[in-house]
């Protein structure tokens, strides 16, 4: 019986030696990340999809960059020139830049990358009413023409999330901005393979040797892009467990975006550790549609700001205080626009006043389709919070399950609710995407123009022009405290507070930089 | 035979014609837009219909239909929405994970299963046949995702034998194809081994009282060939109809346990597809498995003239 024991013993030893297993195999200098979602599209103009955008930092390089105070650095550009009359900016490139064939950049590559941007991204469509032309002075100078003197230049070149004006060689760049790119030739610090590129699989970028970066440190997604790992893999597990699992045996080294709940899990290991490199976070929003009834009423809208309070939400969302922060404010707290101004009173759950302004509004109890959308951890538990708040101020409520990709096609729907339409969603914004009163899409009030729920103020938009108008920062405060005060009256959506969700890595992924977007230069394996 | 496999050939392209429409019009009466979904969170409303637009989506369903129909009968299942690749291309990628796997998974569930279910009944109202039993109900009884986390927790993370995830090409490395397909294909066999070894046993306990096998004691034959060459081989077509509706029934395993240990092939296409609302591809991928589940079907139809002699065509 022991023979025979020992000897399936070995043969399965032996099974095991020809088939090499091993669970912790792989190639120095690779990270194994898994990000918060797979890549399939490609091109970072042509779609907000933040996966795309963080694909986009992978391997292009951008004009100007936010470095990690909030701050607009130059990155491709070495000088930059602005006239007495703030009119004409002159933009001269840094000596050494390629592109990943081998080709100098050029001013040219540069003005037909910054117009394809611009044609599809509100602030760069913003930008352009101001712009009265760009001209190429020679291979690495450039000059923008300006109408009337604009903050947004600066701003928009250095813009932090989707669409970051990444720039392309010309052949690509001139490319309809709303047909995809199929040249995926950049000249940021890493090559995308996209031989080995297999979504539902995983995405594979390997280092750019000839990419010649900043000298001065890196600090956000400023200074410089210095790649220290050979290759980064992004895994494409869609299972969360399973992702903190292949964490925890070491078969990957990096996870964007767990829940949190899976998060202790995951740190109870001590070769695993925390890292929050988007230190402004994200913020909750509740999101009202203006067409219909009752929130084409701004009373009615307003009663939300009475009904809500941040707490109540982040508590039952996030759970843990260290993860979550409550800020009555637009503009997230810690930027440079953010204030209470106007939030007096505001967000404190003051059933009796919300009741009243229904009252006085004469909310003649149309029940509220509110979307609920349920496979997205960090959303889920929004609208139900949202739903008991609302009713105990008196309004109806008729809260519908269905999943995120539902919600976002239903959103764009402007039927009535009792039609396939809706009154209401919530969901969450990434803080950097909503800084300024021009950033902030949900509070672009141009009817027909605005994102979904197609606010419509003329009050709003002079006042988002008048913010564009402003280079004074002093100045460009005052107006984004007025836009918020602004915005408490006719109420394009509703601040919910801030949360916070950094990455579990293991032990020997250090480096990574404070960015609104997860970056993987700057990061070591050791 | 021949004119039945050709009747049988014909008559899949009605079902393949009722399963497009159907499919066809499941897709566009859900509550959903690709295009919105495309366009990523920011975007405005006017960037959701230009893509709409460049889709076709705008277009009314009927012509949608002959659009796609049309392409189809040319051999052209169009291109993905958002891999901005041939849906064909798209396939010919993820069917080897999706055959390895489900290879795997039958040969894992055969071996096991039928020995047990013999076993089981040989060994009728003994501790091996309730044993065989209780495993099989608990087999019926734990879904694919309970018992693949329980496989991973314990071969993948507290035994570190065998990987979490993920799924090595064939071509890579005949061990790391085989290492990265125990855990998956153990996970999906655990239902077919129950499915497969109740029935062989309900099968064989029913020829075991036949009087060829007395007849087959009684010339002294081994217990060993009375129950493989006499009641087995007599007990097949049941259990071959089972084997041939559990590979069908694969098919949906295979959508969740690919999910779960990460394969990229037919089945996580097919949950990518659908939360991205992919018509093109979604389309694609159920024409394909609905063909398979046809050609299955006449397979195990023309595998009982095998195993009984008496079936003719």
């Amino acid at each position: 019986m022991i023979s025979l024991r020992r000897r399936v013993l070995a043969v399965l030893a032996a099974a095991a030696a020809v088939l090499g297993f091993s669970t912790a195999a792989h190639a120095d200098g690779t990270l194994r990340a898994v990000m918060h979602s797979d890549l399939k599209i490609l091109d970072p103009i042509w779609t907000t999809a933040y996966i795309v955008r963080n694909h986009g930092y992978m391997i292009y390089d951008t004009l100007f960059a936010t470095d990690e105070t909030g701050g607009v650095k130059p990155q491709m550009v070495d000088t930059y020139d602005v006239s007495a009359d703030k009119l004409t900016h002159t933009f001269t490139l840094r000596s050494g830049l390629l592109w990943h064939d081998g080709q100098p950049v050029t001013a040219e590559d540069c003005v037909a990358s910054i117009k394809r941007w611009a044609a599809k991204d509100a602030t760069g469509q913003k930008l352009m009413t101001f712009v009265a032309g760009i001209d190429v002075v020679d291979a690495k100078t450039f000059v923008v023409r300006l109408k009337e003197p604009t903050g947004l230049l600066l701003l928009g070149l250095g813009k932090p999330s989707s669409n970051v004006p990444f720039m392309m060689p010309k052949r690509v760049a001139e490319t309809d901005p709303n047909t995809q790119i199929s040249d995926f030739t950049g000249s940021g610090p890493f090559i995308f393979k996209r031989d080995e590129w297999k979504p539902g699989d995983k995405t594979v970028y390997v280092k750019f040797d000839k990419y010649v970066p900043r000298a001065e440190p890196a600090s956000g997604l400023a200074g410089g892009k210095v790649a220290k790992v050979n290759r980064v893999e992004w895994r494409a597990i869609s299972d969360h467990q399973q992702a903190v699992n292949a964490l925890l045996a070491g078969e990957i080294d990096f996870i964007e975006a767990p829940p949190h709940d899976l998060l202790p899990l995951a740190l109870a290991d001590p070769n695993i550790k925390y890292f929050d490199w988007n230190p402004l976070g994200n913020q909750y929003t509740f999101r009202v549609n203006w067409l219909h009834k009752p929130f084409d009423n701004p009373k009615v809208r307003q009663a939300l700001f009475y009904a809500f309070n941040q707490e109540d939400f982040l508590k039952a969302v996030v759970g843990h205080p260290e993860y979550y922060k409550m800020c009555k404010s637009y503009f997230p707290c810690g930027t440079a626009f953010s204030s209470e101004t106007g939030m007096d009173g505001l967000l404190k759950s003051d059933f009796k006043k919300a009741q009243e302004m229904l009252k006085e509004a004469g909310y003649d109890g149309t029940p509220i389709v509110l979307m609920h959308s349920t496979d997205l951890q960090v959303l889920t538990n929004l609208a139900p919070v949202a739903k008991s708040l609302m009713e105990k101020a008196g309004f109806k409520v008729d809260m519908q399950s269905m999943d995120w990709q539902t919600l976002v096609s239903r959103r764009s729907k402007k039927d009535p609710p009792t039609a396939g339409g809706w009154h209401a969603f919530l969901t969450s914004w990434v803080s950097a995407d909503i800084t300024n009163p021009i950033f902030t899409g949900f509070m672009n009030a141009g009817c027909d123009k605005a994102m979904f729920g197609w606010p419509c103020d003329a009050g709003m938009e002079k006042l988002r022009d008048q913010f564009a108008r402003e280079t004074d920062p002093a100045k460009q405060k005052e107006i984004a405290a007025a836009v918020q005060a602004h915005n408490t009256k006719i109420v394009t959506h509703v601040p919910l507070g801030q949360w916070y969700l950094g990455s579990p890595m293991r032990k020997n992924v250090n480096g990574m930089l404070r960015t609104p977007a997860p970056v993987f230069w700057n990061i070591s394996m050791k | 035979m021949l004119g039945y496999i050709l009747r049988r050939l014909a008559a899949t392209i009605p079902v393949m014609l009722i399963v497009a429409v159907l499919v066809f019009l499941m897709l566009r009466l859900t509550p959903s837009d690709p295009a919105a979904i495309i366009a990523g969170d920011n975007a405005n409303t006017e960037q959701v219909e230009d893509i709409r637009r460049r889709l076709g989506l705008d277009q009314p369903i009927l012509t949608q239909f002959v659009i796609w129909m049309s392409e189809i009968l040319r051999g052209n299942l169009g291109e993905s929405f958002f891999f901005k690749k041939q849906v064909v291309e798209l396939i010919a990628d993820r069917i080897e994970p999706t055959l390895s796997l489900a290879l795997f998974t039958i040969l894992i569930a055969i071996l096991v299963a039928v020995p047990l279910g013999t076993l089981a009944a040989y060994r009728h109202g003994t501790w091996i046949d309730r044993f065989v039993m209780g495993f099989s109900v608990l087999g019926f009884s734990v879904p694919v995702f309970v018992v693949g986390y329980l496989l991973i927790y314990v071969f993948a993370i507290e035994l570190n034998w065998l990987p979490v995830q993920g799924y090595q090409r064939f071509s890579t490395g005949v061990g790391g194809w085989a290492q990265r397909l125990i855990l998956p294909s153990l996970t999906l066999s655990v239902i077919y081994v129950a499915l497969i070894a109740r029935i062989t046993r309900t099968s064989v306990l029913e020829v075991m009282n036949e009087d060829y096998i007395r007849a087959a004691r009684a010339k002294g034959q081994t217990e060993g060939k009375v129950l493989v060459r006499h009641a087995l081989a007599n007990a097949a077509v049941p259990i071959v109809t089972v084997i041939g509706l559990g590979i069908a029934l694969l098919i949906g395993g295979v959508v969740v346990t690919e999910s779960v240990y990460t394969i990229p092939g037919l089945g996580r296409l097919t949950v990518d597809a659908v939360l991205a609302r992919d018509y093109p591809t979604i389309q694609a991928v159920i024409l394909l498995f609905s063909l398979v589940y046809v050609i299955i079907n006449l397979l195990v139809d023309l595998a009982y003239t095998f195993f009984d002699p008496r079936i003719r065509y």
